[in-house]
């Protein structure tokens, strides 16, 4: 179709308006991490750096970003194997019920997440703490690796599905083992979107809050729980904006990873 | 994969005869073996974790607590649900979760519609590039801090009250609009990708067909490219829905008084400890999206994620 002027402007406008709306609240938020006032007025009264000097020292943040950083790195590397292997079965192999491991893979991130929470924590009270395991970082990372294989196995999936199986075929016709077929040539061949994929998952457990919820217990916090926990303090705002702002800046560093890494698109499927 | 290794710089190539070998060999001659080698821990931990998980939990449903000890009754019974369905508030607080949950997806689809058709058919192919990391960074933004930049925005004196001050309107401050345009712009990139990718399928030869045969833009859209693009469409409304019907948070930061399902459950269990009525109404939400996923299926959309 070949669309009018007219039309092409109202586009154009459209995706402007859209763009606009995406990232002023975003830089609203960068901003006011400069502002003197403690309280947020807009226009802001003045710049200062004194909220960034205080965030580094605010009690419990540090801890709890490396506790994010953990519990991200335990999920992703749980989900990257299993959603690799579950791509694997249903992408290379045909059987009964195929439809349905592609739906159970996608359940735990299509079900409200509060569901997911509560039956996670239910599960957790009643068969671990028999056995002396009670809610931590541990049930943290089992919880948020449920969630985070369907995108490692989107990514790998649609991968392999563009790659024959013949190249693996033709490997083991050469005499290579099953090990060796897979490090050096389906691996290769999927590197990339095992990364992106990986990428995601590691983005999702970092940014998961409710999960997290009902499954850290008393004594563990991961990052979104101190901003949650700290956001309604009114004398905490000014580092709560800190660390809200600083975030935002670093959501461009996955974006730039997933670029280099030459996943699909910027950050590979959903 | 599943072949060990005894040679740790060359995995899985072991020597003649060693037990990679022959491992490998086993599971070479039988692919039911490797399916099933394949499928064993996703599957165990799918199935046996989180579905059991799911499954004891709504058990659960149909018992009660006790209201002096707080302990869980093991008694079979249907109490939970009767007052979840009797109690005219339980029925108020689930439409409104139904009514901003299809409104913010309404809502993302109006906004994601024209965007991703401007960089799907307009944008030159180095603009369209970068439109996509912009549409996407704002994914890799922590939730909280978006929720968080809506509650800045929407202060009393915040920047929308001081954008709408010259014109002698104030903006809505915290409480169900502000919900609402808070979960659809948390919600955004989820509408716009798939949207995209949709557009992105449809071949030019297919619009340049129509244009010859004489229809104009808008014809095309509604014969040609909505039809195509609802696959999409719904693909990105299964977000939109999904994740507003679960949410607590976002009403709790910008929500002012107003309570969503979510919070609901959420109060029961953490304020109440009453974990069987909070599995009862979790219930809800699940049934919804199990019945959600169940016919848009039909559309295709689940290929479309």
């Amino acid at each position: 179709m070949t669309l009018s002027r007219g039309a092409r402007l109202a586009l154009t406008l459209a995706m402007g308006a859209g763009l606009a709306l995406v990232y002023v609240p975003l830089a609203v938020v960068l901003v006011n991490s400069f502002n003197t006032s403690r309280t947020f007025g807009w226009p802001p009264a003045g710049f200062t750096l004194d909220w960034w000097v205080r965030a580094w020292q605010a009690q419990g943040l540090t801890t709890a970003l490396w506790t994010s950083v953990q519990a991200g790195l335990g999920a992703t590397g749980i989900a990257m194997v299993l959603g690799t292997m579950a791509a694997f079965a249903v992408s290379r192999y045909r059987f009964f019920g195929r439809q349905a491991v592609s739906f159970l893979v996608l359940l735990p991130i299509a079900l409200p997440g509060i569901v997911t929470g509560i039956a996670l924590n239910n599960a957790f009270r009643t068969v671990l703490s028999p056995l002396g395991i009670g809610l931590g970082l541990f049930t943290v990372i089992v919880g948020h690796a449920t969630f985070c294989v369907v995108v490692v196995f989107n990514n790998v999936l649609a991968r392999l599905r563009r790659i024959a199986g013949s190249l693996e075929e033709a490997s083991m016709d050469l005499g290579a083992g099953i090990g060796a077929t897979f490090w050096r040539v389906t691996l290769p061949s999927i590197r990339s979107a095992l990364l992106a994929g990986g990428l995601l998952a590691f983005a999702l457990s970092f940014d998961e809050i409710i999960v997290t919820t009902f499954t850290a217990g008393a004594g563990v916090q991961t990052l979104p729980i101190w901003i949650f926990g700290n956001l309604f303090r009114p004398n905490q705002a000014p580092v709560v904006n800190v660390v809200a702002a600083a975030l935002i800046v670093l959501s461009v560093l996955p974006v730039w990873l997933a670029q280099r890494v030459g996943g699909d698109s910027g950050g590979g499927r959903l | 994969m599943t072949a060990g290794s005894a040679n740790p710089s060359r995995p899985g190539l072991a020597g003649p005869g060693g037990l990679a070998r022959a491992a490998s060999r086993v599971l070479h001659a039988h692919p039911r073996l490797r399916l099933v080698g394949l499928l064993a821990a996703p599957m165990l931990w799918l199935v046996v974790a989180y579905l059991g998980a799911l499954l004891a939990l709504f058990l659960t449903a149909f018992w009660t607590v006790n209201d002096f000890t707080g302990s869980v009754v093991h008694l079979w019974n249907l109490d939970n649900f009767t007052t979840l369905l009797g109690r005219s508030v339980y029925r108020t607080v689930a439409a409104r979760s139904l009514g901003v949950a299809s409104l913010v997806t309404l809502l993302d689809a109006a906004v994601a519609l024209p965007m991703a058709f401007y960089m799907a058919k307009v944008a030159s192919p180095r603009a369209q590039k970068w439109l996509v990391v912009a549409i996407l960074t704002p994914l890799w933004a922590s939730y909280l801090v978006k929720a968080y930049a809506w509650r800045v925005m929407l202060s009393s004196d915040g920047v929308i009250d001081w954008a709408l001050g010259p014109l002698g309107l104030r903006g809505p401050g915290y409480g169900l609009p502000a919900t609402v345009i808070t979960l659809a712009y948390l919600w955004l990139p989820y509408m716009v990708l798939p949207i995209f990718a949709g557009l992105e399928r449809i071949p030019q030869s297919m619009l340049e067909a129509s244009s010859d045969l004489g229809a104009g833009a808008g014809h095309t859209f509604r014969a040609v490219v909505a039809p195509l693009l609802l696959p999409a469409i719904v693909a990105g409304s299964i977000f939109t829905f999904s994740l507003s019907l679960g949410d607590y948070i976002t009403v709790k930061i910008v929500g002012g008084a107003t309570q969503l399902f979510a919070n609901v459950i959420y109060d029961n269990l953490l304020t109440a400890n009453d974990l069987p009525f909070a599995a009862a109404a979790g219930l809800f939400p699940v049934s919804v999206m199990i019945a959600y996923l169940a016919v848009v299926r039909r559309t295709g959309a689940l290929e479309n994620l």
